[in-house]
């Protein structure tokens, strides 16, 4: 007699279904938006420091690397941002009456206010 | 076997009859200890299945009086006029309590509970959740039993036999089905609420696991099973599988009509079809009268033809996807899913199927059977209100009341504790398990295989007693089920092991079943007239100087022995049923 | 031209003879209307009875007969050959469970957690039954049906990774019940059943997969309710850190 038999869980079990999958990837996004503000604060850190220093990371983050890097961190951003809104409607359950606010409707206006405030830092940043 | 665990009550069947006989109990007198001991965890219960309703009277414009009438009269009046009264009295209060315990009754705009129309009722008074009733009230009261810690429970344990000495029934013997050990359970009280037998049939809305334990457990203890001649059909079930498709369909309006499109019902006595919908007509006549018209427009050819028997149209499509979506959207889930049509687009293919045993254990209006100590309620017991053919939407409700009932009379029983006979309980459990082992584990001969009896049974059933029956088809049915009894010890399992062994469990099932179908043929053999759900060929017409009485079915060695009993008349004096007018 | 056969592979265990489990193949005949607990059955009656799996209603209501299908936590009972042939069908008993024997998983762990939240109407003052039904307009009620169609068939459990690497978690069927109380008007039991939501096993190790609101055959939409637990009891968090003194 040996009793129930409990099934081991592979450590690859995330490559066994395409959802799991698209879940570690959205987790690992993470890793990259991380990166990406500490360079972010870098950044700041060295415009306080004085121009030489801040230039010579300008030139830094200029190389292949760190565009390449940004490339990826912006796919990782949208990414998360898109795989995000698209959950929202799970959180936020609005009821007009016995009837739930649609799905689509409720990420729409996620996208909406995304874009608003996109085009509101674009308008102060290119502006100048 | 050394333990033994002992409660005050034992509650053997875990769906609504049973669930609500133990917080009954608890309930009545919070000092007991009350054990639930169900071959299924609660959940899976056949209750959940019910999908149209629950009857109660609770609107301005209905009566008690007229829920009465038309359970008599859709009894044609086999019923207990007493015990209707009592069912209808009560009916409100329980569904009511069920409110209370969160039960997600359909509303009306004012947030009042809303009703719709049923099959045989005059007055709508049909209390729904859309359209899984029994789904809602089953998980209702389940999640409430949890609450009680006085309430323990035996999941997945399956009684084998009740144990009697000194005259009372003092316990059980169960089969733990993980470890395959066959204990003792002892009680003061048994209820057994273990639903119906709808299984001994081939073709039948019930779950796997209806197949009449309980009946059987008591017959074999003694008790007379009552009315098991009395076999329902339902109208609309979907052929093939057989799965359920709700009155509540006709009741929002839905129309039967046979492969010409007319709508066959207004030529038996089920009324002109204009204006509809009407109570009490048409597709809201009750369920014996719709299956036997089913049946001659069949002789007549005028039904559809299909791999699985002939079939009518169940006509939704009028209603619009708007109230097929919030009335009954179980029914467009079910047809789509098993019958491949969208109920909004096309109509649903319907036939007759076994659905509802009216006759069960012999119990009187508290649910107490003759062996003292020992109850039964819901489907398992015959109690009786649905007599000779049950309307739609009173059988939830019958296992609130009856349940109730019958778990606040075993309490005062049990609170009595009366002494138990140790030593001889734990000798007849031994004897029990070495009857399961000897016939069943340890043995390796024999060449009978569980299924293949089990599809003759089901055969003969449905040869002998379907819709229409005689006594030729019923002799030939009572033959090859005593056939079938002595071939049973020939049994051969594949599986001799313990843990979980359901290959046994299908073994011991059919043993009770032969027992359940051979009550239930030679039950209807004797009752020589027509009544409700029993149409005898060879005898058209309800005979009410011989058999206005209830048929009590006795085990014995040989054939059942057949007694009677008179009904009970109180204000309603026979008379004939009208539908239609 | 031979009938049309159709393979299943079926996992096996039995714990009286094996320490470990195996897969045995059965050909059966295929039948386009059948689905998978109809091949499971047939097996069952004509080839080997030692098969041991829970089955019921075969419509999809009762819950008992979750298994793994081709990978895939679905309902035997709504799953048809149809989908799979002429490929063969592996059936495995639903993952992240222990297996009491063959396709049978243990459902303790479940049960206990059943209780654990509560899942029955709190109220502080139970009205007499003689004062008729509490009111709840069918708005009222539409807020909570959906989470109250559960039928405990544990396919969310089985889908759920968070449950398979951290089994103490409470789960998406758990939660949801949780909520189909606490989104009832008539309940008044939510903050005894928040001690439990908001534990370290509870809401806040859902990661949001999503898996069990894709695996739920009834739509109950599990994920959803975990999500919204989160947020209301985040409301609740700041509601005590900024108005301590606020009440309600």
């Amino acid at each position: 007699m040996t009793g129930p038999y409990r099934r081991p869980v592979p450590s690859t079990w995330w490559l066994h279904n395409r959802a799991y999958f698209l879940f570690m990837l959205r987790e690992l996004t993470s890793v990259f938006i991380a990166a990406y503000l500490i360079l972010l604060l870098i950044l700041l850190y060295r415009l306080n420091a004085g121009r030489g220093a801040y230039e010579s990371y300008l030139r830094f983050l200029g190389a292949p690397g760190m565009v390449t890097f940004h490339v990826i961190a912006l796919a990782a951003a949208l990414f998360h941002t898109v795989t995000w809104f698209n959950l929202t409607p799970k959180v936020l359950v609005v009821r007009v009456g016995a009837r739930r606010v649609p799905a689509p409707i409720i990420a729409g206006v996620n996208y909406a206010a995304w874009i608003v405030f996109s085009a509101l830092v674009a308008w102060i940043v290119l502006r100048g | 076997m050394n333990e033994i665990s002992e409660h005050d009550i034992i509650v053997v069947g875990g769906g609504a009859a049973g669930l609500r006989a133990a917080i009954a109990a608890v309930q009545a007198d919070p000092r007991l200890d009350v054990a639930i001991v169900s071959k299924v965890y609660p959940m899976r219960s056949h209750t959940v299945s019910a999908e149209g309703g629950a009857a109660a009277v609770i609107k301005p414009n209905d009566s008690l009086d007229e829920h009465i009438n038309d359970t008599i009269s859709g009894s044609d009046w086999l019923a207990d006029q007493d015990v209707v009264e009592a069912f209808v009295r009560e009916a409100p209060h329980e569904l009511i309590q069920l409110e209370h315990w969160g039960c997600p009754w359909s509303r009306e705009p004012d947030g009042s509970i809303a009703v719709r129309p049923f099959g045989g009722m005059k007055i709508e008074r049909t209390w729904f959740a859309a359209d899984k009733v029994g789904f809602h009230l089953l998980h209702t009261l389940f999640q409430t039993s949890l609450k009680f810690e006085t309430i323990k429970r035996y999941d997945e344990w399956y009684g084998t036999k009740l144990l009697v000495e000194n005259g009372r029934c003092q316990g059980i013997v169960a089969i733990e089905l993980r470890s395959g050990q066959v204990r003792l359970l002892a009680a003061n009280a048994v209820i057994l609420c273990t639903g119906g037998a709808g299984r001994i049939y081939p073709f039948t809305t019930n779950g796997a696991i209806k197949t009449g334990d309980g009946m059987a457990m008591a017959y074999r203890a003694g008790v007379p099973l009552k009315d098991m001649e009395f076999v329902q059909y339902h109208p609309t079930g979907l052929p093939g599988t057989g799965i359920l498709i709700t009155e509540a369909a006709r009741g929002e309006g839905g129309i039967l009509v046979n492969k010409d499109g007319y709508r066959y019902l207004q030529d038996y006595g089920l009324g002109p079809p204009e204006p509809w919908p009407r109570l009490r007509a048409m597709e809201l006549g009750p369920r014996d009268k719709l299956s036997q018209a089913f049946v001659h427009e069949t002789r007549k050819g005028r039904t559809f033809a299909g791999p699985y028997g002939d079939y009518v149209h169940l006509d939704v499509r009028h209603l619009g996807e708007e109230k097929i979506n919030t009335k009954i959207p179980f029914v467009r889930e079910l047809a789509h899913r098993y019958a491949g049509i969208d109920p909004v687009h096309e109509p649903i293919p319907v036939r007759p199927v076994v659905h509802y045993m009216m006759g069960g254990v012999h119990t009187d209006v508290s649910g107490a059977t003759p062996l003292p100590g020992l109850y039964a309620a819901g489907e398992a017991a015959c109690v009786s209100i649905n007599g000779a053919n049950r309307l739609g939407s009173n059988s939830l409700t019958e296992c609130l009341v009856f349940g109730a009932r019958a778990g606040r009379h075993a309490a005062a029983l049990a609170a009595q504790h009366p002494p138990r006979d140790r030593a001889a309980l734990a000798a007849q459990a031994r004897d029990e398990a070495s009857r399961i082992a000897a016939t069943f584990i340890r043995k390796d001969t024999g060449a009978e295989r569980v299924a293949a009896l089990r599809a003759e049974m089901t055969r003969a059933m449905e040869e002998g007693t379907g819709i229409y029956r005689d006594e030729a088809s019923l002799r030939k049915t009572c033959d090859v089920l005593r056939e079938l009894r002595d071939r049973f010890p020939s049994i051969r399992l594949d599986d001799r092991s313990l843990s979980f062994n359901t290959e046994l469990i299908a073994a011991l099932e059919l043993d009770f079943m032969l027992d359940v179908a051979e009550a239930v043929a030679h039950s209807a053999l004797a009752r020589t007239e027509s009544r409700g759900s029993h149409q005898r060929t060879d005898h058209p017409r309800r005979d009410d100087t011989r058999f206005l009485k209830h048929t009590l079915a006795y085990r014995t060695d040989a054939a059942p022995r057949i007694d009677y009993l008179d009904v009970v008349i109180t204000r309603w004096p026979p008379a004939e049923r009208v539908y239609g007018r | 031209m031979p009938d049309p056969t159709i393979t299943l592979e079926i996992f096996r265990y039995h714990p009286e003879q094996n320490e470990t489990p195996s897969f045995r193949r059965y050909e059966i005949p295929y039948r386009e209307d059948w689905v998978v607990l109809d091949a499971i059955n047939y097996i069952k009656d004509h080839i080997d009875g030692t098969l041991a799996y829970r089955w019921s209603c075969r419509m999809g209501v009762c819950g008992s007969c979750g298994m793994m299908i081709n990978g895939t936590p679905r309902l035997s009972c709504a799953a048809f050959l149809r989908e799979y042939y002429p490929n063969p069908v592996r059936v495995e008993p639903l993952a992240n469970f222990p297996v009491e024997r063959d396709l049978v998983i243990a459902l303790d762990d479940f049960m206990h957690k059943l209780r654990e939240v509560n899942p029955w109407l709190i109220r502080a003052h139970e009205q007499p039954l003689s004062d008729g039904e509490y009111r709840q307009t069918p708005d009222e009620v539409a807020a909570y049906k959906q989470y109250s169609m559960c039928i405990n068939c544990m396919l969310c459990y089985a889908a759920c990774p968070v449950y398979a690497l951290e089994p103490r978690f409470l789960g998406p069927a758990a939660i949801a019940l949780a909520q189909r109380y606490n989104l009832d008007s008539r309940d008044q039991g939510r903050s005894q059943r928040e001690a439990v939501l908001s534990s370290e096993d509870g809401i806040w190790d859902c990661t949001l997969v999503g898996e069990c609101t894709v695996a739920c055959p009834e739509h109950v939409d599990p994920a959803g309710a975990i999500q919204r637990a989160k947020l209301a009891s985040t409301i609740d968090w700041y509601k005590r850190v900024l108005m301590p003194w606020g009440g309600r």
